[in-house]
């Protein structure tokens, strides 16, 4: 008997996003990074094209978390200190494809730096490191117009991706983002019309979806991720059935929510029968991130080193076929 | 929704004159319009102006030096088809054949032969159907043909050629049946277009009569139209109606100003 095709067959490609500058094209990167490109669902080598496997950004921040468990303090190790070396580490002992950096210092709330310390950190980060780098503000709107706007001058050229584009600040993101050459974040909260309402508002204002990777808000497993999982899938179904507006790359922004959830911060002292959390740690970061990649996620950020070298093994055993 | 630009053919004063007088400002200037539009394809016609495919191949060139935005070449010549498909850019639509076969048996295999998509009218040689049946019958004679020459179904454009309201009123409801037909040939189904603006000659009230039309079509499946894409209020409808058919993920701004 005929085995039936039951292969589909999509319209539409997801739109290719190329992160980091070189010599050539202006800027100090050993390597660009492009992501998208997909003609299928992720994973699915036999059914369409997957010209760029999902890639792993180690997550680092200008001074050291809030609230990290010493499980992942200790396997960052004293580079925790100082953004550039955990950068450097991070490239040359786990291999990271990019770097993600995170600038809580400038948090009102918290260390409250300025933002010319902040660009510092990103000068600091570009000299150490020559991978294609990812950074992100505060979290505190009024602080990360003007904290992006001077790290995203003091990496002019490089190519950055810079989080993140909301429905409110959209005009101030895709400013910079013309203005120095950089890549944009477009996020939104756990909420696929806003996501695409986002999209929609930065190319009105001149900014071209083909530099824009889409992020849903990433909910660590048990916090929602169902939710988040629901949307990067149908964002990419939406893309390949022909919504040029859904067709965008997707970043899970994994090593900087999981370790908030207690499941990665508590031990067996508070959770028995929940096993160390040396293990359990590295494992729900692994997992949540996991998920996402099944889901359609073109980017993870990581922290452990042992989630990225799962990650990363789990990525090329499922892109192998 | 594909939305197919209408706008540059001859039987436009402006267009005629332009190619007459090789003058490209009106062709430029209507391409970029109906491209900034959202126009999917921009159909381009050279109507009774002339029979020299020269013609066509410089309306086509003009065009293409303005926008990005793909072709849909207009005309039942073959001469004319087999020079113009050559100076245009991949991804093209061609526009027409129909299912009598001495029209099938030429145009499908050089829409397969380009990878172009092509618009197939559900006539045939004893001209247009009256029924639903046999708009369905010719329409599955062209899907036959496209899949023969080893062309997709969707790369079919089947056109259940739209009648006048005023004048056929009785076809209208028919019309939208085969277009609910023509979904079941595969999946995912051939696309389905039509000449908009038919369904209002005419009337006084072209605008609405096209809008409600085209509305009703999608919700029984039409996936494009070639149409006024500069009419807002009928681009507008259409997106709306296809957020209702679950055809596209709504957000705030979905409407085009």
């Amino acid at each position: 008997m005929e085995v039936v095709d039951t292969k589909e067959k999509w319209t539409n490609r997801i739109r290719t996003v190329t992160i980091g500058a070189t010599a050539e094209e202006g800027g100090t990167r050993a390597n660009s990074v492009t992501v998208g490109g997909e003609t299928t669902l992720p994973l699915l080598t036999f059914e369409g094209e997957i010209p760029h496997r999902p890639v792993i950004a180690g997550q680092i921040a200008d001074v050291v978390p809030d609230g990290w468990p010493q499980i992942l303090k200790e396997a960052v190790g004293d580079v925790i200190n100082s953004p550039a070396e955990w950068a450097q580490k991070l490239v040359e002992e786990d291999h990271v494809d990019l770097i993600s950096l995170k600038l809580i210092g400038a948090d009102p709330a918290g260390a409250a730096r300025s933002s010319a310390e902040a660009a510092e950190t990103v000068k600091a980060v570009l000299d150490a490191v020559k991978v294609p780098l990812i950074f992100w503000g505060c979290d505190d709107e009024e602080t990360d117009n003007a904290l992006l706007l001077e790290c995203s001058a003091a990496a002019r050229g490089e190519r950055c991706l810079i989080g993140s584009a909301t429905e409110t600040n959209y005009r101030t993101l895709g400013a910079i983002g013309t203005a120095d050459k950089h890549k944009v974040i477009a996020e939104a909260p756990v909420d696929i019309n806003i996501g695409k309402q986002v999209n929609i508002l930065l190319q009105d204002a001149g900014f071209s979806l083909d530099d824009v990777v889409m992020c849903q808000t990433t909910a660590a497993l048990g916090y929602g991720f169902d939710y988040v999982y629901t949307i990067f899938e149908r964002v990419r179904i939406a893309g390949l059935k022909g919504d040029e507006l859904m067709a965008l790359p997707q970043i899970a922004n994994v090593g900087w929510e999981v370790w908030k959830v207690k499941e990665a911060l508590q031990d067996d002292d508070i959770l028995p029968g929940w096993g160390k959390l040396e293990d359990r740690g590295p494992l729900w970061e692994t997992t949540t991130a996991t998920g996402y990649l099944q889901a359609g996620a073109d980017i993870l950020t990581l922290a452990h080193p042992r989630s990225i070298a799962a990650v990363r093994q789990a990525i090329d055993d499922l892109m192998a076929s | 929704m594909i939305f197919i630009g209408e706008r540059i053919n001859t039987g436009f004063k402006d267009i005629k004159q332009g190619v007459t007088d090789k003058d490209p400002a009106p062709l430029v200037h209507w391409a970029t319009k109906q491209a900034e539009a959202g126009a999917g394809f921009l159909d381009v016609n050279l109507g009774a102006v002339s029979a020299d495919p020269a013609d066509m191949c410089w309306m086509i060139e003009t065009v293409q030096g303005a926008v990005e935005t793909p072709i849909c070449i207009d005309t039942n010549k073959p001469t004319i088809l087999a020079e113009a498909i050559k100076v245009t850019r991949p991804g093209m639509l061609i526009n027409s054949t129909t299912a009598a076969p001495e029209k099938l048996d030429v145009m499908m295999p050089i829409a397969a032969e380009h990878g172009a998509c092509i618009i197939g009218l559900v006539m045939d040689e004893s001209g247009t159907p009256k029924s639903v049946d046999k708009r369905v019958e010719n329409a599955g004679m062209i899907v036959a043909k496209a899949m023969e020459c080893g062309m997709e179904p969707d790369r079919v454009f089947l056109d259940p050629i739209v009648m006048p309201l005023k004048y056929m009123q009785d076809q209208c409801k028919m019309i939208l049946e085969a277009v609910r037909q023509f979904q079941l040939f595969s999946d995912p189904p051939p696309n389905t277009v039509c000449g908009l603006s038919n369904i209002s000659n005419g009337t006084t009230q072209k605008s609405l009569i096209d809008r409600t039309f085209l509305v009703m079509a999608i919700n029984n499946g039409m996936s494009s139209a070639i149409c006024d894409v500069m009419d807002t209020e009928l681009v507008n409808a259409a997106l709306t109606a296809e957020l209702m058919m679950d055809k596209q993920i709504y957000a705030d701004a979905y409407v085009r100003k």
